[in-house]
């Protein structure tokens, strides 16, 4: 019996052997393999027409380093930390008071919130556009209440950038800490509410701990793309916000200037390797929670 | 539970939070119906945008484009983001974690740089831009869905149900298509969902490998809004707004019939 089970287990290991080929070709071509170009790719010239000079090179590197591009760096990090605090402060709580709703009231709290989460980003943002254009919704309600005189031309600034970005990910935040909520035993902090503890202190001793792992994940799910999301920038901002993603973006089309592009990636790469990682340590796992 | 006074607080909460979301989007819906070409003001109710973009002959391209480009990276991803799931559960090999991991990466990293990465390899491949380089890129970010969907519904597995198969003399194949394929089928359709949902939504990497003359909705829309607010875009998303609330209402309806069924299925025994 035990030979028999030994064998089985062999003939389902050759077949497993077989169907991961598709991945490892795939992944190794299509992911592994542009990855290593990309490093390389940073340490080149840029040739003088149109394409890449293959002489070795530091002059990328050296060029992030001047203020101008570290700047752009600043501005990034600045945006995404407000960007994550900001979602953070919304989306935790959205997503933990939906984890204690009724059955039926979290299926359609899911279908609420992921109606606008399918509809394209672009569309949606374009709908912000018409609220903080001069003169748009937003100035007329604020004007209707007397509370400004003027339009305030919100459109084309930092909090209206803010505000798209938040508007862009809160629903990977909520997700993930909803994910992490749900399976949260109430009952432990009932034990805990039976026991003495306030409410406030039960959810600090036993709720939100159990629950970090949604959170941190979820943190993790804004701050990273938050540093790439170009075009957001692009149409709340105007010309006047540039981020690290403006950047590669501008050189790899007007500047022509694949690797200087490609060390800038290669840099935000790190910086988000650096991310990874301290989750990684924080959480003690490399899971993401959430829509995973 | 008790109704407490925090309680309804965080009620309101939320409430207030989910109509803000929905603040943009009502907008775009109500000025598509707008008969003046100014967002600003509104002067009666008309249909006339929509005939205007009944008439656009470049954006049913685009969308025809978008449908066909989300449609094959779905597809492809579903193929190997399975098989990929399947080939490595149970197995603790180096390689394998490493491969998942690099599968991993074009969604853990900001999307630009996938973008960038791709311009600049299949500029130096000598690739021509277009529907290919498209499905490429979206398939590369449209398998981490699939893959992880599937993995974790596989690790959450009862592994008795194939083994007492197996003990009853059913071939590996069989257990396969009868046992594993549909514990595992719905994670497959929830991940296939979310990668085409992906693909059909984005622009970033879109913009880096298409080529001039193959356009997607998104991009569409993204070169449209950038040059000029027109009056059409509203209309576009409001068409689109409804297509996508319906597929996730139909999708939440096949579920619960789905369950329904199941816990009928389970009564009867």
């Amino acid at each position: 019996m035990a030979k028999q089970s030994q064998g089985r287990k062999v003939k389902e290991a050759k077949g497993n052997r077989l169907l991961v080929l598709p991945i490892y070709i795939f992944t190794l071509l299509f992911v592994g393999l542009p990855f290593v170009y990309l490093f390389l790719l940073s340490f080149l010239k840029r040739a003088e027409v149109w394409g890449v000079d293959f002489t070795f090179t530091l002059e990328n590197y050296k060029r992030i380093f001047s203020p101008m591009y570290l700047g752009n760096f600043a501005d990034s990090l600045k945006l995404a930390f407000t960007s994550t605090i900001c979602i953070t402060l919304l989306g935790y709580p959205y997503g933990y008071i939906m984890a204690r709703m009724n059955k039926q009231w979290k299926k359609r709290m899911l279908l609420l919130i992921l109606i606008p989460f399918f509809t394209s980003a672009i569309i949606r943002l374009y709908g912000w556009i018409i609220v903080f254009r001069s003169n748009g919704v937003l100035d007329k309600i604020l004007m209707g209440l007397g509370l400004t005189e003027k339009p305030l031309k919100l459109l084309y600034t930092y909090p209206a950038v803010v505000v798209g970005m938040i508007y862009a990910l809160l629903p990977f935040m909520i997700l993930a800490v909803y994910s992490s909520a749900e399976k949260l035993d109430y009952r432990l902090v009932e034990a805990s509410r039976d026991l003495g503890a306030s409410s406030w202190k039960a959810f600090w001793t036993v709720s939100f701990p159990l629950t970090l792992p949604g959170l941190l994940s979820g943190v993790v799910l804004t701050f990273v793309p938050s540093m790439g999301l170009f075009f957001i920038a692009d149409l709340l901002g105007g010309n006047k916000i540039v981020l690290v993603g403006n950047v590669i973006q501008e050189q790899m089309t007007k500047g022509r200037n694949q690797p200087f592009a490609a060390a800038l990636s290669v840099v935000l790469l790190i910086l988000t390797w650096l991310i990874l990682k301290l989750y990684r340590n924080i959480a003690g796992t490399s899971e993401l929670e959430g829509i995973f | 539970m008790k109704k407490t006074f925090g309680h309804k607080l965080t009620i309101v909460y939320v409430a207030i939070l989910t109509v803000l979301t929905y603040v943009p989007i009502l907008l775009t819906v109500i000025y598509s119906f707008n008969e003046s070409k100014l967002s600003t003001v509104w002067n009666g109710f008309s249909l006339k945008w929509y005939r205007e973009l009944f008439r656009d002959s470049d954006l049913w391209e685009a969308l025809l484009n978008s449908l066909i480009l989300a449609g094959s990276s779905c597809l492809l991803a579903i193929v190997i983001g399975t098989t990929g799931a399947l080939g490595m559960h149970g197995r603790k090999s180096k390689a394998d974690k490493a491969v998942a991991g690099l599968s991993l990466m074009p969604i853990m990293i900001p999307e630009i740089i996938l973008g960038m990465v791709f311009l600049a390899v299949f500029s130096f491949m000598n690739l021509p831009f277009g529907m290919l380089t498209l499905i490429i890129a979206h398939t590369t970010f449209c398998v981490p869905y699939v893959y992880s969907m599937v993995k974790a519904r596989l690790v959450g597995m009862d592994k008795a149900y194939a083994e007492a198969a197996l003990d009853l003399g059913a071939t590996p194949v069989r257990v396969f298509f009868d046992i594993t394929l549909p514990l595992i089928l719905p994670a497959i359709l929830s991940g296939a969902m979310l990668s085409f949902a992906m693909s059909f939504d984005d622009v970033v990497i879109s913009i880096f490998v298409t080529g001039p003359k193959v356009n997607t909705l998104p991009i569409k829309i993204y070169t449209k809004v950038k040059t000029g607010v027109t009056p059409e875009i509203n209309a576009l998303a409001t068409i689109m707004l409804v297509i996508t609330a319906l597929l996730l209402v139909g999708a939440a309806f096949i579920n619960k019939i789905g369950v329904k069924e199941k816990s009928e299925k389970g009564e009867r025994k």
